[in-house]
């Protein structure tokens, strides 16, 4: 009887909660949002956010498959989302002229920007995942430094002769009628903004099924069998390099989904936006979300998104406060005496529900 | 210019990683710890001498010595408000407060003296030293001669005081070394204290070089310096060095040969390659795990 | 009697250095199928070493292993776990984190063959190699008496599931050959005996070979069929639980002069 209690709830139970929520909570704030945005009750401001927080809240949800379930710390989070954004601005920029259906442009450019970053993210990952600990988080800010650079430095256009392309020196001369796509420090200009809530929202919600469905099957169990234990992991068969590998291109993959929402979101698209603050600020999401907790992540992530546009009124304050803010719950979260306290509450709680420990 | 003028700037430069680097590693030695706001404790030492110097006409050596208490005092109030209640906590909260506190202090600047830079005064006039066709400007020899004092001094101070053997055992076994005791808590405060004092004669070295005095004035060669010091490998005070100067030549050398603005690009390339080569940095010790 | 027997592995020769120094030097070791052998010594002779070397967490330094009639020179940890040798570990080495029914689960990975594509878009596949992986660790959960903790995070289970947890996990990659490090390690006697029985019980039941490493002289003598005696990196003599009892220099290894 025991038994089968169990099979029941780690195949049907406490794994799919977390599953449940976390898309309970999204279809209801994307309900409410553009009930919000309809009846006129959401500010300018805020609508303008939106699609941000769910190109940020993707690329953290890949992230946290990559820091939390896998155990790596990846400080280039924001280069996997510059690549996925550069190279769907340019498919988008491209197509424009031969497919004017913008949800279908918008789609392709975000398969093609995690396409990219997952490559990337590959080739990136044969030299990374042979190294541990912090050593790894090094290459990772490399890596995020040297695409911003590089991308920098690229100038991209076509015009009726095909593509065009020059390094470092602007040579690329483009005939009467032709487009820009990258122009180096100034990146893209001229984006054609195709970029909605609503595929924001969709699209958190295929990051959510992703991961989730990754961390419970065969392949979320030797993610976490490596973290936990690697030479144990490996004693019972598991490649632990293959398992990082796979959880790392899963997380670029994401990123560079949410990097092309994010480039299509904006006329104008510098790769300075996509710089070492941007891989730390995904992190700091992560992190104060609960390290493998997606809800968290993408609660965290709104929160800290809006933060500080709530704190606008504090005008030159509100950065300083932002950074309190983040010192302050840092130290709460990790503080040994609010934390038995916490965990006797929920112990009581437990037992009072009549839950199994 | 020619190549040993490259390689003495590229010295210069790399003196500068270097003397920062030191922080960097210091701290992750002995704290296991990576000090993300170690970038933004140079940015207050480069504004303390810019207004000593500046607003309150104090000579050099005085600025700079005003400079090394401000950030050091930073450094272990830093230390003891922000870390110190985490040495129980995981890596990744300590980062993420350490990222807190380099906001903070980005901000606090930015508030107190706005984002607007300031230029900061030369120290030493800019005449340079001709030897033949090789001209060196007397802040880089000074850069240079800098590291090298604090190089033998550091030195010294870890393989000679009982302070520095205090530090060398808790950076390798601290439960041991508290047990032997030495008080822990006291040893990090004094490897703060010594990182961030190192760091304002970093801002000094920098901005008598780059004479730009600005709130994230920081960030980039915090980034960079850190970068060497796991070049060398992290927790290596000799590697620290190595690792600064060496970054520091590749840096001036992409700069020159290759490409001014992909020489960052090349910088990290060539991290990445050394980390494939040697995955614990040039002078880091090999980890490894007992079964 | 045992050499009418199948020779699961068979070791010559096999020594290794760590730097200047040789941990282990010369040792050879038969094991049978079905067969339960002790791997005793004092302190420091090398006993995890050897299993280290068996499983290439360290890679020997001279010598052969082969396992199943099969050269395994060129085999990592992973691939001698796939050849078929589990191991358990002197200090457990459990996932901590994930629950004592996942840590058998992540036992039976390579049991499952679906792909991550399959279990992204939760194909048919996925499904049903899920529910037959988890009736297996179930049963074999049944086995060590831990089907009522298979929820419970791994690292909050008592010292002794905890030891039980490691070897069920170790026969979930379903091993012909099982190594276990010092099981009976920090368990009181009561616990030792019913250790005892459920080593005999896993050799009866999955019929595979045990070696084991033991302090233990009651847990050793009462249940292997053979002993093998390393000292100082050599091996120093090895028999029947009688012939070791009476050897002089075993005595002399373990007492000393």
């Amino acid at each position: 009887m025991k038994a089968n209690k169990s099979v029941f709830s780690s195949l049907f139970g406490r794994q799919r909660r977390g599953r449940t929520v976390s898309i309970l909570l999204v279809i209801l704030a994307y309900i409410v949002l553009t009930v919000m945005i309809r009846s006129g009750n959401l500010s300018r401001l805020f609508q303008g956010l939106l699609v941000p927080i769910c190109c940020y809240m993707v690329a953290a949800i890949g992230l946290n498959l990559n820091v939390g379930v896998s155990g790596e710390l990846n400080l280039g989070q924001a280069g996997f989302m510059s690549i996925g954004a550069f190279a769907g601005i340019c498919l988008s920029g491209r197509l424009a002229p031969l497919l004017p259906n913008t949800l279908l442009r918008l789609v392709l450019a975000i398969l093609l920007g995690a396409v990219c970053a997952m490559i990337f993210g590959f080739l990136i990952g044969i030299p990374v995942l042979k190294l541990q600990g912090d050593y790894l988080a090094i290459v990772t800010l490399a890596f995020g430094q040297i695409i911003k650079s590089l991308i920098t430095n690229m100038y991209f256009g076509f015009d009726e002769n095909g593509f065009q392309f020059s390094f470092v020196a602007n040579t690329t001369k483009l005939a009467p009628g032709g487009k820009m796509l990258l122009n180096g420090p100034m990146g893209a200009t001229g984006t054609e903004r195709i970029a909605n809530f609503t595929v924001g929202a969709v699209l958190v919600l295929l990051a959510l099924l992703v991961v989730y469905h990754i961390m419970y099957s065969k392949s979320g169990r030797a993610i976490m069998a490596a973290r936990d234990n690697r030479i144990a992991a490996e004693s019972v068969g598991i490649h632990v390099s293959n398992t990082k590998m796979l959880a790392f291109v899963i997380s670029a993959g994401l990123a560079g989904a949410a990097g092309a929402l994010f480039g299509l979101n904006y006329a104008t698209l510098v790769p300075n936006k996509f710089d070492f603050n941007t891989s730390i600020l995904l992190l700091v999401y992560v992190v104060l979300g609960g390290l493998g907790n997606m809800t968290g992540t993408m609660i965290a992530t709104a929160v800290l998104v809006l933060l500080p546009e709530l704190l606008r009124s504090l005008q030159d304050y509100r950065m300083l406060i932002y950074a309190i803010v983040l010192i302050v719950i840092m130290l709460l979260t990790n503080n040994e005496t609010l934390k038995t306290w916490f965990g006797k509450l929920k112990a009581g709680k437990g037992a009072a529900a009549g839950k199994e420990g | 210019m020619g190549f040993l003028s490259y390689l003495i700037n590229g010295l210069g430069l790399g003196s500068v990683y270097a003397i920062i680097a030191l922080g960097y590693t210091m701290v992750y030695g002995i704290a296991k710890m990576l000090n993300f706001a170690h970038g933004d404790v140079i940015m207050v030492g480069a504004y303390v001498a810019f207004f000593a110097l500046n607003t309150y006409k104090l000579p050099t050596v005085p600025a700079v010595l005003l400079a090394v208490l401000v950030c050091t005092v930073l450094g272990v109030v830093v230390e003891k408000l922000a870390y110190k209640p985490l040495r129980q906590a995981t890596s990744l909260a300590v980062l993420i407060t350490a990222i807190g506190v380099s906001y903070f202090l980005q901000n606090g600047a930015q508030l107190l003296w706005s984002s607007s830079p300031k230029v900061f005064p030369a120290l030493v006039g800019n005449g340079s030293l001709t030897l033949g066709s090789l001209s060196v400007s007397y802040v880089t020899l000074i850069t240079i001669a800098t590291c090298i004092l604090v190089m033998i001094g550091l030195t010294l101070f870890v393989n000679r005081t009982k302070t520095g053997r205090a530090m060398r055992a808790c950076s390798e076994d601290k439960g041991a070394a508290t047990l032997m005791g030495i008080n822990v808590n006291q040893i990090i405060s004094v490897t703060f204290a010594i990182g961030s004092g190192l760091a304002a004669i970093a801002a000094v070295l920098l901005c008598a070089s780059y004479p730009q005095v600005f709130p994230t004035l920081g960030s980039m060669p915090g980034i960079k310096a850190f970068t060497a010091a796991v070049f060398g490998g992290i927790g290596s005070i000799p590697g620290a060095f190595l690792g600064g100067l060496l970054l520091g030549v590749i840096e001036i050398f992409a700069k020159a040969y290759i490409s001014t603005q992909l020489s960052d690009a090349i910088v990290f390339a060539v991290l990445i390659v050394v980390l494939l080569i040697k995955p614990t940095g040039l002078l880091g010790r090999k980890l490894s795990e007992k079964v | 009697m045992a050499d009418e027997k199948k020779l699961v592995l068979d070791v010559q020769d096999l020594g290794i250095d760590f730097g200047g120094l040789t941990a282990v030097n010369d040792f050879a070791l038969q094991v049978f199928e079905k067969e339960i052998v002790g791997l005793i010594g004092p302190n420091g002779a090398g006993k995890t070493t050897v299993f280290n070397m068996l499983t290439k967490v360290y890679q020997p330094s001279r010598g052969t292993i082969r396992f199943l009639g099969e050269d395994t020179a060129k085999k990592s940890v992973v691939e001698m776990n796939k050849a078929g040798i589990a191991r358990t570990f002197q200090n457990i080495r459990l996932f901590s984190q994930l629950s004592v029914l996942d840590n058998v689960k992540a036992g039976f990975h390579n049991s499952i063959t679906y792909s991550p594509f399959s279990a992204i878009f939760r194909l048919p596949s996925y499904f049903r190699q899920e529910r037959e992986t988890e009736a297996k660790a179930l049963d074999l959960l049944k086995i060590f008496d831990l089907q009522d903790k298979a929820d419970t995070i791994a690292s909050n289970l008592p010292y002794g599931a905890q030891r039980r947890l490691e070897i069920a996990r170790a026969l979930a990659t379903d091993p012909k050959l099982l190594l276990l490090d010092e099981p009976a390690a920090g368990m009181n006697p009561q616990e030792t005996e019913e250790l005892m029985a459920m080593i005999r019980k896993v050799r009866d039941h999955f019929g595979i070979a045990i070696l084991l490493i033991e302090h233990d002289m009651r847990l050793v003598m009462g249940i292997c069929e053979r002993i093998t005696v390393l000292n100082y990196g050599m091996l120093l003599a090895e028999g029947t639980p009688a012939q070791i009892q009476a050897n002089p220099d075993v005595i002399k290894a373990y007492l000393g002069e």
